[in-house]
């Protein structure tokens, strides 16, 4: 299983790249500078961050790679170095600084980047949980009732103690099921990219990839409620 | 390209450095120290700055402005409990501090702009050449209203400045420079009035700052305080004496609090004495270190929670860190290496003189802006979370602390009401939930067309640029037409305001090139004078009592005119002065030869 198709998706974004340079108006072959004049070039709103950084789209990526192109790419667009340029010029330096920054937080961290491949292959970023999953209802229901009792209580009295001992049996219960969630995600992204790998198109594999995509944003919108559960409970206890 | 130099625009000391092939170095005044103490005082003849400056201090203390800093972007109801300490007097309009001082006031970019000039000036006798350039340095933990009061001194200054870089990166950068390091670095930076701590990963000549943490009001002045309170508690009790009503000599007891602190770095005790109001005799008493220590312990301890909350943002435990760097002149202090050193588990770096680091840096990073230097890069964060206020008075953040700068972030905006014309947009700096609990940095009103509500969809883009300063933008996404956006500073000038403080200093421009020679003069003299004086202690026995006593009237008559604004008059009672001592110089000359001989002598006899 190695990677060295890349699949239709990968292709058609870097054909996206292709523009004329803002400066000279000539053809440019998809990179941030113009072949002619060398003027740097505006990053295209459409380049997704891993093609920005030539990984391929997986869940799994080598962050060696992801450093050492962010630095490259910070060299050629900081703004420090375009002190002596027109104002176009720095206005596209500071755009794509931003920019580049951005990717680079979002790639670096394995959730942001699995919500940012959600959005990209779904077009949704998250659900955003009001309520708590299915599997938890009862538990978390019981937990906000004795953070609110906890919170009313007073602190010095033997039952706020007991509370105490209850919400951190509570803490401790959740933070397992957090690390429940984590293991199932990264068996999620190992399929994911083992599917990727092997580019098949057939409908059996289409399908897949919308079961892999439908559970990797259950759980991530799980995670996020739980996280903030834990938070919340973590602040009221301290 | 014109020449760009980098200045550290302290708390207590400022200097300036330029790069001079390849090497950053500090720019000293003729005879004089590279430290501008960062004092501005109104005089008979008009304002003066730096060590002369600080000479007024205890003579003329509510006319003796010093760390003006603590007051850049700030408001009056910000700095209240602190008000009592100083004794020059502080108003407030429109939203910004204003600083009495005789009949006009200043604000404190304006106050900050006079360091700012005496170091151009400086820069420009050095250099030779006019110099309009400049990269400053702020504390990193600076929200966006410090930063922009910076900026705007340096306007009124008549500095065009390229870049606000962050002090514990700029040390970094010097330090990067000189040792070549390669790792996870931390810096610890305790100067006059700030703290900052700075996490970064230095690898292939990029300095990446991981996060960033601090404290904008802690610092030097903050235990000197301590032990000027421990002593005036002192004086009360054995004199009955409250200095309070005394504003001369609570600036002395001040400075003598001050003076011990710095000795017991290097000593293990030491004694404080300072004479009376009236004539009422001398105080004094002895102060130990522990002493010291104890007072101060609390405060260096309040530096820790930052170092910590620091590491946890760059995902680090103290053991990560592979080297701790020194700067700023608190880090002097025993105790605080020793707390420094406890935390991380190793002991820090000082090798690199920790009172020069950070304008060093600032010469760097002005070489790179200006092309010099091409290997090294800066990638700094953004100290604290930027958001709006949304419906409850709750903070929406838009961009996280220890975002990497240049960072941008995008915010539609649309209407409630049927043919609403406007949306108020607050924006906010910190880490609390509450709106009201966090910086206000400005309000302003986005401009929407009238149109059913919910229709309009205006997108914003709130970009912190490689200063730290936030940029706002507004498009409207049906027209795709951009909306300028006046944003009114809650705590700052308007760029009006800057306007007219950049014409009133220009209206002074011409008095420059006279206070550059009036300047130059003075430190000539200072320096004269300290030589005779010392020459009339080591060789006063060679000359008559007579010729003593006229060097002593020359002497008198050089000090006088140094306080005067004439340069002439100060060049002309030099050559007095000169004129006077010759007799003197002639004798000690004679007398070092005859020693020598003798010494000879004997060499030739053993
Ligand atoms: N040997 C020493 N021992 C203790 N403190 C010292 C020593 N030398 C200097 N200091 C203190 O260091 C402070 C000045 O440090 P520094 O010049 O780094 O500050 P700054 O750059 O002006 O301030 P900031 O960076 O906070 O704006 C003063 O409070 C001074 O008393
Ligand atoms: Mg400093």
């Amino acid at each position: 299983m190695s990677g060295h198709t890349h699949n239709a998706d990968d292709r058609r974004e870097l054909q996206m790249a292709r523009s004329m340079c803002w400066h000279c108006q000539s053809e440019m072959a998809g990179e941030y500078f113009c072949d002619r004049c060398v003027k740097v070039q505006p990053v295209s709103k459409d380049l997704d961050y891993f093609t920005c950084f030539g990984l391929p789209r997986r869940l799994a990526i080598d962050t060696q790679v992801l450093e050492s192109k962010f630095y490259e790419l910070s060299r050629a667009f900081h703004p420090d170095f375009y002190q002596n340029k027109s104002d176009a010029e720095q206005s596209i330096s500071l755009g794509n600084s931003a920019m580049l920054n951005t990717a680079y937080r979002t790639l670096r961290d394995p959730i942001q980047r699995a919500e940012y491949l959600l959005d990209l292959e779904a077009g949704s970023v998250k659900d955003i949980r009001t309520s708590p999953p299915a599997d938890l209802f009862e538990e978390i229901l019981e937990l906000q009732e004795t953070l609110d009792e906890f919170r009313e209580s007073d602190r010095s009295s033997e039952h706020a103690s007991t509370l105490r001992a209850k919400l951190h049996t509570d803490r401790t219960n959740l933070e397992e099921r957090q690390r429940d969630m984590e293991a199932k995600l990264q068996q999620l992204f190992s399929r994911w990219d083992a599917l990727q790998d092997r580019g098949e198109a057939t409908e059996q594999a289409r399908a897949e990839r919308t079961l892999i995509l439908k559970d990797m944003r259950d759980i991530l919108s799980n995670r996020t409620y739980v996280k903030n559960i834990v938070n919340d409970l973590v602040a009221t206890i301290a | 390209m014109a020449r760009i130099v980098g200045i550290d625009l302290g708390t207590t000391n400022s200097l300036v450095a330029y790069m001079d092939k390849g090497t950053p170095r500090v720019i000293s005044a003729r005879h004089e120290r590279a430290m501008v103490p960062s004092v501005v005082a109104l005089t008979d003849n008009g304002l003066i700055v730096g060590d002369p400056a600080k000479e007024h201090l205890t003579r003329n203390p509510e006319r003796t402005v010093y760390s003006v800093k603590r007051f850049m972007g700030k408001s009056l109801a910000d700095v209240q409990g602190e008000l009592a300490y100083f004794p020059y007097t502080l108003t407030e309009k429109g939203g910004v501090i204003r600083i009495q001082l005789g009949e006009k006031s200043y604000s404190p970019p304006q106050i900050s702009a006079m360091i700012l000039k005496e170091l151009k000036l400086r820069a420009e006798a050095f250099l030779g050449e006019s110099i309009t350039k400049a990269v400053i340095t702020v504390p990193a933990y600076f929200n966006d209203s410090q930063r922009q009061a910076t900026k705007d001194a340096g306007m009124i200054a008549g500095l065009e400045v390229l870049r606000i870089i962050n002090e514990p990166t700029a040390a970094s950068l010097a330090y990067g420079l000189q040792k070549k390091t390669q790792g996870t670095i931390a810096v610890y930076d305790l100067g006059g009035g700030t703290f900052d701590i700075s996490i970064l990963k230095l690898k292939n000549g990029i300095f990446e700052v991981l996060a960033t943490n601090g404290d904008t009001h802690l610092g030097g002045d903050d235990f000197d305080q301590l032990i000027a309170d421990l002593l005036l508690k002192d004086i009360r009790a054995q004199h009955g004496l409250d200095l309070s009503t005394h504003p001369d000599h609570m600036q002395a007891v001040r400075l003598q609090a001050e003076r011990a602190k710095i000795r017991l770095s290097e000593e293990l005790k030491t004694t404080v004495s300072l004479d009376l109001p009236d004539g009422q005799g001398r105080f004094s008493r002895e102060l130990t270190r522990d002493q010291l220590e104890a007072l101060c312990i609390p405060l260096v301890e309040r530096s820790l929670g930052p170092c910590r909350l620091a590491l946890k943002d760059s995902g680090l435990n103290p053991t990560d860190i592979d080297e701790v760097v020194l700067v700023g002149g608190s880090t002097r202090m025993p105790l605080v290496r020793q707390r420094v050193q406890a935390l991380f588990g190793k002991e820090p770096h000082c090798e690199l003189n920790p009172d020069e680091v950070v304008a060093l840096g600032a010469a760097v990073q002005a070489d790179i802006l200006s092309g010099g230097t091409t290997d090294m890069l800066l990638l700094d964060v953004t100290p604290l979370s930027l958001g709006i206020e949304t419906m409850g008075g709750v903070m929406s953040s838009l961009i996280r602390r220890n975002t990497t700068i240049p960072a941008s972030a995008k915010e539609m905006f649309t209407t409630y009401v049927d043919g609403q014309t406007g949306v108020d947009i607050h924006i906010l700096q910190g880490e609390r939930e509450l709106a009201k609990d966090n910086r206000s940095l400005a309000r302003f009103r986005l401009k929407v067309p009238p149109l059913p509500a919910g229709v309009p969809r205006i997108e914003v883009t709130f970009l912190i640029d490689a200063n730290g300063i936030l940029n706002v933008m507004a498009k409207d996404m049906r027209t795709g037409e951009t909306q300028s956006i006046e944003v009114k500073p809650s705590y700052g000038l308007s760029d009006q305001e800057v306007e007219r403080m950049i014409e009133d200093s220009f209206k002074f421009a011409a008095d420059d090139v006279s206070a550059r020679k009036v300047i130059e003069a003075r430190l000539d003299a200072g320096a004269l004078i300290t030589t005779t004086e010392k020459s009339l202690t080591d060789g006063g026995h060679l000359v008559e009592a007579e010729e003593i006593a006229k060097i002593r009237a020359a002497l008198s008559a050089l000090a006088a005119a140094k306080e005067g604004a004439d340069p002439r008059a100060i060049r002309g009672r030099m050559a007095d002065l000169e004129q006077a001592a010759k007799g003197l110089t002639v004798a000690m000359l004679d007398d070092s030869l005859k020693q020598g001989l003798q010494g000879k002598k004997i060499s030739d006899v053993t």
